[in-house]
């Protein structure tokens, strides 16, 4: 008896979810009766999903840049999946959308949908995220940030802020989750910058997965291990947020008697910088939809574009924080 | 030689091993001072930052005990983190206490709803607890990530601040609160019939419920233990950090439960466990977790670290393994079967 009405059970809850996945279907699909408008510019846009507040930001970007220039915008949220993106890519090749954009969820498997895009005339762009494939035809041009050149700015200010001075400057370095290009990058270009100068010397290095409490527990522990922390540079603002939190325990001021360098600009990291917790941030903005729509205008318009194009960012001081906080949307 | 035999000899001697480790390769690792009116060393972070996990893997003994498992732990930590937050956000004056403690058993209450999501599933529609959880911990974070708008929600509470990074006498009161529920259940399933009718559940629920057990309804019980466990080490998690991240809290904490509780011995087919054997394991897995970093593990080799040393552990738990290796040094206990 138990058993049958387990079956039962498991049975519905499959139906349910079999009925809720054809509704997401409907939905893609009821959107698209409208699309290929004559000159109205139609956008399909495949994001990742809405696992930051990074990425939420992102979206909104596009969703606002794209109203704002006229474009009929047709947003689907990948959920974290590949298989969601590439089933996008198709919907919004058989609505003969204009141009197709999408911030790739993983960096291999797109040749054969890519190449179908291509097949029916309709160019890409890659926002965000690269792909890996060798084949460059298959996307007009990938917008997005250079890690490497985070990780260099980075490096600067610190060269600059120590300049004159002979003293070794210890560093501890949180990094990002092992493998993400965001990490490797950011080490490399900050590892590029300081190793001019031998009195810079990271004493430790160790991943915080890019959260708060790996960041707080890995900061404990290099505050216990290491003598003499002069500078920390974590990989983005939330691990630098944890330390803080680590670096209060231990009896010590951030930002004065540990300089803390971040990446991000996130909303919580400009105030802790605003604060004087922080001391120098490194953007990495998620609002790239003004170029994004301008080069959609172009890749329509005919006109060749270059194949990397790099985010507008910029570095923040805690004075540029404290001006730029009031309307910071993320 | 009967100090070999003790079940719980590896495990120590692990840690020992681990903390020795310590004092030859990094700075100041036994050192213990007082600093700011409570103590501070690597020894009190250990103690400190073992406590969710010791929590959540006290939860998992008692189900693993009935022959269960909950995957859903992390999840559930999540939602209360996400909760309390939430609700401390909208309070006219975070920083009273009791306001914070009423939001504090809200969050528990809501852990314990979903703890009798998951027994019912179990026990009374009689799906696979493999099953059952993973419902529970694919939805549960999505249900987290729905209080906290997908953003991560900051609190400045000074009350609730206390729960993961206060002290109280000097002790830091995560430790405290996971010490309290340790002494708690060792007391309910060793000093009363409790412990038995777990170990009967895990071994038959039909001839337990033949001799007269209600075996469903102990069954319900270490699910809602389990979840209120996770809830408390889901507060803690939150109050550490100031904040609710609904991604990143308690992900994949359901494995180093699991991992601790086989640790400590107990075996995953139910029955007979052991909570001083599982808070040794979620102990031992946090101090490796430290060690791995003080004394300076590369990032890209720290997961090969940690499997070693598990790996070592666990092969030299195994009766048999060690009959093999040590020959005729342990043939005398390998009677056990592999």
């Amino acid at each position: 008896m138990l058993r049958r009405l387990s079956i039962a059970v498991a049975g519905g809850l499959l139906l349910v979810s079999a009925v809720a996945g054809c509704g997401g279907d409907d939905g893609a699909a009821g959107g698209g009766s409208s699309g290929g408008g004559d000159d109205k510019i139609t956008l399909g846009f495949a994001q990742v999903g809405a696992e930051s507040g990074w990425r939420t930001a992102n979206t909104k970007s596009i969703e606002e840049s794209a109203a704002t220039a006229g474009f009929e915008l047709k947003f689907v949220d990948g959920q974290g999946k590949q298989e969601n993106q590439i089933k996008a890519i198709r919907n919004f090749i058989t609505q003969r959308v204009d141009v197709i954009a999408f911030s790739p969820v993983v960096e291999s498997g797109w040749d054969t949908v890519l190449k179908e895009a291509k097949d029916a005339g309709i160019p890409v762009i890659l926002t965000d995220r690269a792909i890996d494939s060798p084949d460059t035809s298959l996307y007009k041009t990938f917008i997005g940030s250079d890690f490497v050149e985070e990780g260099k700015k980075a490096g600067e200010w610190l060269v600059k802020e120590y300049q004159g001075k002979t003293d070794t400057v210890n560093i501890v370095e949180l990094q990002g989750s092992p493998g993400a290009a965001p990490a490797n990058d950011r080490k490399a270009g900050f590892a590029d910058v300081i190793k001019a100068d031998p009195k810079f010397k990271v004493v430790a290095s160790q991943t915080g997965q890019f959260t708060r409490t790996d960041g707080k527990a890995v900061m404990e522990t290099f505050l216990k291990s290491q003598p003499d922390i002069d500078v920390l540079y974590a990989h983005n603002d939330d691990m630098g947020l944890g330390a803080i939190e680590a670096i209060e325990a231990a009896g010590k001021k951030p930002g004065t008697d540990i300089k803390i360098i971040t990446v991000d600009a996130v909303k919580d990291g400009m105030t802790a910088l605003a604060d004087g917790k922080i001391n120098f941030i490194v953007e990495c903005s998620p609002l790239l939809g003004p170029q994004l729509m301008d080069l959609v205008k172009k890749v329509k318009a005919g006109e060749t574009i270059p194949q990397r194009v790099l985010t507008e960012e910029t570095t923040f001081t805690p004075e540029q924080a404290k001006e730029a906080l009031p309307n910071r949307k993320y | 030689m009967t100090i070999l035999r003790h079940r719980l000899f590896w495990p120590i001697a692990v840690l020992v091993v681990l903390l020795l480790s310590n004092l030859i390769f990094s700075n100041n690792f036994f050192k213990v001072t007082l600093l700011d009116g409570h103590l501070y060393g690597s020894l009190i972070d250990i103690l400190r930052r073992s406590a969710p996990l010791v929590l959540v893997a006290l939860g998992m003994t008692l189900v693993i005990a009935t022959g269960g498992i909950d995957l859903s732990v992390g999840s559930v930590m999540a939602i209360s983190g996400a909760l309390a937050c939430l609700l401390i956000g909208d309070l006219s004056n975070p920083d009273a206490v009791g306001p914070v403690l009423l939001v504090v058993v809200a969050a528990i209450a809501l852990c314990v709803v979903a703890g009798l999501w998951n027994g019912f599933l179990v026990a009374v529609l009689g799906i696979q607890p493999i099953i059952a959880t993973l419902i529970l911990m694919v939805a549960g974070r999505g249900v987290a990530q729905l209080i906290t708008d997908g953003q991560i929600l900051n609190v400045h509470s000074s009350p609730y601040r206390v729960i993961g990074a206060g002290y109280f006498l000097a002790v830091p009161v995560s430790f405290l609160i996971a010490a309290v529920a340790v002494a708690l259940t060792v007391a309910l399933t060793r000093r009363t019939a409790l412990g038995l009718l777990l170990e009967s559940v895990g071994g038959s629920p039909t001839a337990s419920r033949l001799a007269g057990i209600r075996s469903r309804r102990i069954t319900v019980m270490v699910y809602v233990c389990a979840a209120a466990f996770a809830g408390v080490a889901g507060l803690i998690y939150s109050s550490d950090i100031s904040s609710a991240d609904s991604n990143a809290a308690g992900n994949l904490i359901e494995l180093n439960a699991i991992l601790a509780v086989v640790l400590g011995g107990t075996a995953l087919t139910g029955g007979r466990f052991s909570i001083a054997g599982s808070v040794l394991g979620a102990v031992i897995i946090t101090t490796l977790d430290i060690t791995a970093v003080s004394v300076g593990v590369p990032v890209e080799t720290t997961l090969l670290f940690k499997a070693i040393v598990v790996i070592i552990l666990c092969l030299a738990q195994s009766a048999t393994f060690r009959a093999k290796v040590f020959g005729r040094f342990g043939t005398r206990r390998a009677e056990v079967p592999a």
